[in-house]
């Protein structure tokens, strides 16, 4: 039985990374072309840094992804401290109203958005993704926040009020550092959310900027830069080195904890 | 906690971000959706949906959507109750390992699977390498659902992981300790406990499979036209927001039925919490 188990995960395993270790491979590929093996070159890893249309998709990406989810964050710890403290009955509607965003198709939204920029004369550009990149962020960071709000004893946010703290001083210095590993996770899940998002921005996008996700999209017709494929290598060995850190320090702290 | 006037000042940012971003967009699309060019009432654009072969192109959506939702669920239900045995057993890097792929651009990782499926492709270089019959897969039905079971697959694994996880393992016990077979356990216990969970997996793989236009565009070859690609067809080919519009209000109309039935899931489970 275990080993019909192993065999399984082994399965679901090779079907997740194999797109993967293909996409690796192209980035090696000295051919232009893909499906064309013709030799390992470190070419496209070279050109990537002088590619400026990549460069200004890759920080336009960065950027857009850091302040939606920074604004994001902010706007949904404020709600979730709202929340709190409404009747159950409310907080339900306002929490049904917040995951619209998520339960919509995105291609709803992504032209529901457009029409709503250009009937407000906003010019499709930056500023409009950044807006739309902040809509649809707004719930994940709810959903990650507002559980470990609820669970919250709110005896020692009372407490530092009777101690004389004001309410500011004891939201910052009680109920903040409890919340920190949520608002992390919202931060993170938010930031993630908006840099793989393409559908959204391919409406709420403008002629002349582009994400990394749409310059892509572009691509496909006339065949993918392999600069990309570099890219995206890059961005995901930097992503495993870092969930690798983060799991062997979490094995760490754990062992730490149960010595104390 | 705070005082009513704190909480109505925390909530107002919330109040103008839902009702400006949330309320207003949709209302727009339905405006544009039951409108003419001359901004009169009419259900023609709407009815267009019965004429130029949209209908078959929502059917095949649907369809298509039916089918990758079943393939998700059949394959995260063994792989979530292997992971959460193992979970038991303390190894978080099989979970991460799991998550990890979601790092790669979706779009680049869709593309790859043209690569694994083309007539020149990895898989039939590899049957002919064995001495097998080789298969033309890659713009057909069957390469889309790869490429939405590729994408979708951990929006169902993370809801019915946490449902799992929830589940306490003393129950578990008791069934086994009053003789019930691994197989009466999971249908009599695990199935009914974890259903919330899977029903959230399934209004999260099924919407975006049905509204899809990326992975048709890039695995079907351009010749399978699902609803979303007629939809982002007349938003930036034909320019005719109006029936693109009136599609997309036709798409709501499911995607509320979809909300019902989670809603409803949500309160049954809501209501055994007490």
């Amino acid at each position: 039985m275990n080993y019909i188990k192993k065999i399984y995960l082994a399965i679901i395993f090779l079907f997740l990374y194999a797109p993967i270790g293909v996409l690796i491979a192209q980035s090696f590929n000295a051919s232009r072309y893909r499906g064309h093996w013709t030799g390992v070159t470190l070419n496209w890893y070279e050109k990537l840094f002088s590619d400026s249309r990549i460069a200004d998709a890759l920080s336009n990406t960065l950027s857009i992804g850091l302040l939606s989810a920074v604004i994001a964050t902010i706007l949904g710890l404020m709600t979730c401290m709202a929340l709190k403290n409404l009747t159950r009955k409310w907080r339900a509607t306002f929490m049904s109203i917040a995951n619209v965003p998520i339960l919509n198709a995105d291609i709803v939204t992504g032209i529901s958005l457009m029409l709503l920029f250009m009937g407000m004369g906003l010019k499709l550009g930056y500023v409009s993704i950044l807006l739309a990149h902040i809509v649809f962020n707004v719930p994940y960071v709810i959903l990650c926040i507002m559980p470990q709000l609820m669970a919250l004893d709110k005896s020692f946010y009372e407490a530092a009020l009777d101690l004389g703290a004001s309410p500011f001083k004891a939201f910052t210095s009680v109920i903040l550092p409890e919340l920190r590993p949520s608002i992390i996770a919202g931060f993170l899940l938010a930031f993630t959310m908006s840099a793989d998002d393409f559908i959204i921005t391919h409406f709420t996008k403008g002629a002349g900027v582009d994400t990394l996700t749409t310059a892509i999209y572009a691509q496909l017709k006339l065949g993918i830069h392999p600069e990309m494929y570099a890219l995206s290598t890059l961005v995901f060995f930097f992503v495993l080195i870092f969930v690798l850190l983060f799991a062997i320090n979490r094995r760490k702290l754990k062992k730490y904890e149960e010595v104390f | 906690m705070i005082n009513i006037n704190a909480r109505n000042i925390l909530l107002t940012p919330f109040l103008i971000w839902a009702g400006l971003f949330i309320f207003i967009p949709l209302v727009c699309i339905v405006w544009y959706g039951i409108t003419d060019y001359d901004g009169n009432f009419s259900f023609k654009n709407m009815g267009l949906i019965f004429e130029r072969g949209y209908l078959d192109a929502l059917k095949l959506s649907i369809w298509l959507a039916l089918i990758s939702t079943v393939i998700c669920l059949l394959m995260a239900y063994p792989l979530c109750l292997i992971l959460t045995e193992r979970q038991r057993n303390n190894s978080t890097i099989i979970s991460l390992l799991f998550i990890l792929p979601l790092w790669m651009n979706s779009l680049l990782s869709t593309m790859a699977w043209q690569t694994i499926l083309e007539g020149n492709g990895i898989i039939n270089q590899l049957m002919r390498l064995l001495g097998l019959p080789t298969f033309q897969m890659i713009n057909t039905e069957g390469a889309i659902v790869v490429g939405m079971v590729y994408n979708y697959l951990p929006y169902m694994v993370l809801p019915l992981y946490i449902a799992l996880t929830k589940i306490d393992r003393r129950i578990l016990e008791a069934a086994q300790d009053l003789g019930a077979s691994s197989w009466q356990t999971f249908v009599k216990i695990i199935l009914p406990l974890s259903l919330p969970g899977a029903v959230s997996g399934i209004t999260m793989v099924f919407i975006p499979a049905l509204t899809t236009f990326v992975i048709s565009a890039l695995l079907g070859g351009g010749k399978l036209l699902l609803i979303g690609n007629i939809i982002e067809q007349e938003f930036t080919f034909q320019y005719d927001w109006h029936v693109g519009c009136a599609l997309s209000v036709i798409l709501m109309i499911f995607i509320i039925l979809n909300m019902l039935l989670t809603t409803y899931f949500d309160k049954a489970d809501a209501e055994e919490d007490f």
